[in-house]
């Protein structure tokens, strides 16, 4: 099959959704002519001209308010963060206004937006341009948060996000952008509020989101030397969460660890920690529920500590190694 | 600004007492919201109009059906002047289930998309987004509706007035800011917290035009308005429309008023619009006292009947609390091209 980066299986499934519907279209920060801080829209202004795919001033409030009363008014936009960091500009509009809008109504209004975002670290470009705050939406009703890990993901999930009739919170990753996978031609939907087991395993249930998935998976293939064998599950949406096959992975194999990047206090994995210990899961558990997550410091500019500041492959392997070893 | 009033404009007999009934009616709901409150039937301190209907009634009669509005914290008179029903904004305010957004939403959240109405806001300043966005659309679909965005002049003094405007201005957008300044952003008047006296003035730094007019002269704010829906529908862009006006009552009932100055509220009442309004009308010999006492009392009763129909209506359902929190999915018909053109309705 055709292999497509994650950054072009995005690009395809907008470029097919805005021909298929005149519903659909980009509204972000320098998304035109520059294509995107990421690339991502490059060359689609060509295509679609600059009525649908809509370069909008430093404006974050704007452009994401912007979204809601298109979406309000029978339009399906996709706004682009540039940053994820960036979004903190736009939280009256997310949290306050789009996300209760459909609720204060009482149901008599939909807001069928999408808001695209990178997030993550491991570019070097420090503190305000590398946080990982999905946690931050999935603490509010009526949003609904999306993170892919792989391309095939990325187009299925961008697809099902633009025909959901909520807005959607689409973490991208920075350092996905260039990874690879087969990714069919034809446009398809990867349903959101579907969890995917990812690897096979019987020793131990590995709950991954975004960069991490790829990072567990390496992890996995050096535990499989050790004759370890790891479970790995990609949420792929966090919020709904679809915690069955993870609680069903546990009782079979009796041990988790939850692995993000975001900061670990008050972080996704406590969630799903607590899912998991709230469960019948708790009756087949053989060592404590562990999570490894972001330390709970800004991200730093040298590349050495960025390092550091988040799970790496090394820091999976040790964790999944105690676990499962007796270490706790 | 001088308290002469405008001519009748382009207006027939029946749209002027269209309007003066609609001024009435505003004024007679907003006291049945008082009444309410002062009987501890009403919670939640709601934030009356009274004083600036002139405003939301000269600014509505130049939107058709299919034009938006957004609205304020203080949203009954616009919501009613776009042609909001008293009985399900009572029970909303009341939170009855048979209120427009069954109880949920309350005197901040009231919306009919059917009607164009995309929302009262609980936050200053949070509509003007949404009607770029909405105006935005307008563009998209070659739909033909202007946006009228109704805020405050505490809202022009937040990041969103700022961003809204220059999207708006940026994208010839067919807005109409309406500005309703009536001298105080809560519990701080104007002065304390801003260097110019007309907000219109702000126009200019966004390349748009820039009126400010009396606000509570109607007939002034429906000329200026027709003025900026001819603008927005030429494709020549936004207007900042900034309308002077007195807020009467407190920021939300129960307010001490601690911030006004003496003799303030009696100066300006002086200058009410519906007195206003009665001189034009009966100068023009349309009305005469009869009549208005008539269109008075009709109104009255309307909403006292609107206060009715909310008390004896039931509260939502337990059942109602985690139902549209999130819509549900529904499966589409893949993969067919899909057209804005032959949509139907709105949302």
């Amino acid at each position: 099959m055709r292999e497509l980066s994650y950054a072009e299986a995005l690009r395809e499934c907008l470029r097919q959704t805005m021909t298929a519907d005149e519903r659909v279209f980009m509204i972000g920060e320098d998304i035109g002519i520059y294509g995107g801080a990421f690339g991502v829209s490059a060359g689609l202004l060509a295509e679609f001209g600059k009525e649908r795919i809509i370069d909008t001033p430093i404006s974050e409030a704007g452009l994401a308010g912007a979204c809601i009363g298109a979406a309000l008014t029978g339009m399906r936009p996709v706004g682009e963060i540039q940053f994820m960091d960036f979004v903190a500009l736009s939280m009256e509009q997310i949290v306050l206004q789009a996300a209760k809008i459909r609720f204060m109504f009482g149901g008599k209004a939909t807001v069928p937006m999408v808001l695209r975002m990178p997030g993550g670290s491991g570019t070097g470009a420090a503190a305000q341009h590398s946080e990982s705050l999905e946690n931050w939406f999935v603490h509010v009703p009526g949003l609904k948060v999306v993170m892919p890990s792989n391309a095939y993901d990325a187009k299925g999930l961008l697809r099902a996000a633009i025909y959901d009739d909520n807005p959607v919170i689409f973490v991208e990753h920075k350092l996905l952008y260039r990874t690879k996978a087969d990714v069919p031609e034809e446009p398809y939907e990867v349903p959101l509020g579907k969890s995917k087991i990812v690897r096979e395993g019987s020793d131990l249930t590995i709950v991954a989101t975004s960069i991490m998935v790829q990072r567990t998976l390496q992890a996995a293939e050096q535990l499989a030397q050790e004759n370890i064998e790891v479970e790995i599950i990609d949420p792929r949406t966090i919020k709904p969460l679809d915690s069955a096959p993870i609680i069903d992975s546990v009782k079979k194999t009796g041990r988790a660890l939850v692995v993000h990047e975001a900061v670990k206090m008050g972080g996704f994995g406590g969630e799903v920690v607590s899912q998991i210990v709230a469960s019948e899961a708790f009756d087949y558990l053989e060592a404590p529920v562990r999570r490894l997550a972001g330390l709970d410091t800004p991200i730093p500019y040298n590349r050495t500590l960025e390092y550091h500041a988040v799970p790496q492959v090394e820091n999976i392997v040790d964790e999944a190694r105690k676990l499962v070893q007796g270490g706790y | 600004m001088s308290n002469k009033e405008s001519t009748m404009a382009d207006l027939t007999k029946e749209e002027l007492l269209g309007m003066y009934r609609q001024m009435h009616r505003i004024r007679a709901f907003e006291m049945a919201v008082y009444d309410g409150v002062q009987r501890g039937v009403i919670a939640g301190g709601p934030h009356l109009y009274v004083g600036e209907e002139a405003v939301a009634v000269g600014v509505c009669t130049t939107l058709r059906p299919m034009d938006y509005i957004t609205s304020t914290h203080r949203g009954h008179g616009h919501l009613i002047a776009k042609g909001g029903q008293l009985k399900p904004m009572m029970a909303e305010i009341l939170g009855k289930a048979t209120g427009y957004c069954k109880g949920k939403g309350g005197s901040m959240h009231i919306a009919d998309l059917n009607l164009g109405i995309l929302g009262a806001n609980g936050i200053v300043g949070g509509g003007l987004p949404t009607a770029v966005g909405a105006a935005l659309s307008s563009k998209l679909k070659q739909g033909g509706w202007v946006v009228a965005s109704f805020f405050g002049d505490g809202a022009a003094n937040t990041g969103s007035f700022h961003e809204s405007l220059n999207l708006a201005a940026a994208w010839k957008l067919p807005v109409i800011f309406v500005c309703e300044n009536n001298t105080f952003a809560m519990f701080t008047p104007m002065e304390w917290t801003t260097a110019i006296k007309d907000l219109s003035a702000r126009a200019a730094a966004y390349g748009m035009v820039g009126t400010t007019v009396d606000g509570n002269d109607v007939l002034a704010v429906y000329r200026a308005a027709v003025e900026a829906r001819e603008r927005a529908l030429a494709g020549e862009g936004p207007t900042l429309l900034e309308c002077k006006t007195y807020r009467f009552l407190g920021h939300y009932v129960g307010d001490p008023e601690d911030y006004r100055k003496p003799g303030e509220v009696e100066m300006h009442k002086k200058n009410d619009p519906l007195p206003r309004f009665e001189k034009v009308l009966i100068e023009a010999g349309m009305i005469n006292k009869e009549l208005m006492q008539q269109m008075m009392a009709e109104t009255r009763q309307e909403a006292k009947e609107a206060l009715e129909f909310a008390l004896s209506s039931p509260d939502p359902d337990p059942s109602e609390l985690t139902m549209d929190v999130r819509r549900p999915f529904k499966p589409l018909g893949d993969l067919e091209r899909v057209s804005y053109i032959v949509e139907e309705g709105v949302g």
